[in-house]
């Protein structure tokens, strides 16, 4: 199986590749609206500013192709940033437009916590969860993030709280999310993205 | 159900190979920082730190390629730093690997270093590090790794560093580095209720009960040591164990 992860330029998309090298999968990096098109299966890791990533995906062109592909059934994955996205929008840069994907507007956590939202915390489920498979429900993930969707309809497969209730696990169709990374959360985000992997065939 | 305390292994390197000493003096060799790394990972580390305590310019290719070897090993999150003193330094160690950047010295001298990491990596990717040292009534903010002092209030400097975007606070008691009497259970509370973002206290940890006092009376948010990890002296494990038994939320390895 190949994987496209789109590489948008920020980031560590490496320790997405290394993550992947270890369950014995070969990815490449784009961000070539052609590749996008092509691609099997995709994988969009992001991190930093929400403005960021929709700039990189309108001025390189990557939002149509990447719009059409998960529409038209390729299994996508998406990390913190690259859940983020399927929303309409986001209170972090208000005037720009996210896919537009999922109903909803990605909010500021409350600022009565400590933020950013940073370290192992564990799920809540909302319902049965391909992703989460065989993953015990004490099972703590990697988090780093001051914005979340907080959403709790019917493609919320988990939450997680801090401060408030947000979406940590997203699933429709062919669409899987996850706000937090993975990639960075040994054993079970390894199981998580190889259950990803399963999913995508 | 909340965020688990962190417990953060620290690799002090001369670029290449782990060091350590006592407050910041004293150098010896303590190791490889790949096979330290590794070991970190397979025992339950939440995340990583490697410093180029050195960070001379001629050296740090060396630097970067450790970053890289070290990466290469983590399933947890590693932040590097050392001698970040421009954007593109911090470009730099993301590149090599690292999902957070520390920034010191060069910091007081242009804070704005802060927020051009931060409008570019995001303030989760931008972490301050205070080399804190009592004087009098206050804490004062010691630079060049810890020998310098600049006057600065420890508190103040902490407020305004979050303003300009750091997502965390790295806070070494200069005081405690290295004599393994315990954390600066006051001075990491007055930084960690001063501030929004998260704080990860460092400096004198040895005994479990250190690590249990930094997280209720420091209220800290994330706990680092070296040597004793390095050592042997507090098995990650074993540590976690104590402190989830004593009512601090860790995650547990499996």
């Amino acid at each position: 199986m190949k994987l496209t992860i789109v590489d948008y330029g920020a980031g560590n998309v490496t320790s997405v590749e290394r993550a992947l090298q270890r369950l014995g999968v070969e990815s490449r990096r784009t961000a070539s609206p052609q590749c996008i098109s092509e691609a099997g299966v995709l994988l969009l890791p992001g991190v930093g500013h929400y403005a960021a990533l929709v700039r990189a995906l309108d001025e390189q062109k990557m939002r149509a192709p990447l719009i059409d592909a998960i529409n038209r059934g390729v299994p996508f994955l998406g990390i913190c940033l690259g859940l983020q996205i399927l929303y309409q929008s986001s209170e972090e840069a208000p005037q720009l437009r996210g896919l537009n994907l999922l109903p909803g507007k990605v909010q500021a956590l409350p600022p009565q916590v400590k933020l950013p939202h940073m370290g192992w915390n564990q799920l809540v489920t909302k319902r049965e969860s391909r992703l989460l498979a065989g993953i015990g429900a004490g099972a703590y993930f990697y988090f780093a993030h001051s914005y979340a969707a907080l959403d709790s309809n019917g493609s919320v497969a988990a939450t997680c709280s801090h401060g408030t209730e947000f979406a940590a696990v997203v699933e429709k169709q062919n669409i899987c999310a996850v706000q937090f990374h993975p990639e960075k959360s040994g054993d079970a985000g390894a199981h998580l993205l190889q259950n990803f992997l399963r999913i995508a065939g | 159900m909340s965020l688990a305390h962190r417990i953060i292994p620290c690799l002090d390197t001369d670029g290449e190979r782990v060091v350590k000493g006592v407050k910041f003096a004293g150098l010896r060799d303590a190791g490889d920082p790949v096979a330290l790394a590794t070991r970190y990972n397979d025992e339950g580390a939440d995340e990583l730190i490697v410093l180029d305590i050195a960070a001379s310019r001629d050296r740090r290719p060396t630097f970067l390629e450790t970053i890289r070897r070290v990466a290469a090993q983590l399933a947890i999150p590693l932040t590097a730093g050392g001698g970040i003193r421009s954007l593109e330094d911090g470009r730099a160690v993301v590149r090599a690997g690292a999902d957070k950047v520390t920034v010191n010295t060069a910091a007081v001298e242009r804070p704005e270093l802060i927020s051009e990491l931060s409008q570019e990596f995001g303030a989760q990717a931008v972490v301050l590090a205070i080399d804190a040292k009592r004087a009098g009534t206050y804490w004062d903010v010691m630079v060049r790794g810890g020998r310098e002092s600049t006057s600065l209030d420890a508190i103040a400097w902490a407020k305004r560093g979050a303003a300009f975007g750091a997502g965390e606070i790295l806070l070494t008691s200069v005081d405690r580095d290295g004599t393994q009497i315990g954390f600066d259970t006051a001075l990491t509370a007055a930084i960690s209720k001063a501030v929004s973002v998260p704080v990860i206290a460092s400096g004198g940890a040895k005994l479990p009960e250190h690590f249990v006092e930094v997280f209720t009376k420091g209220a800290a948010d994330a706990a680092l040591a070296a040597s004793i990890f390095h050592d042997g002296v507090q098995p990650i494990r074993r540590l976690k164990e104590f402190l989830a038994t004593n009512g601090v939320e860790v995650r547990l390895p499996c």
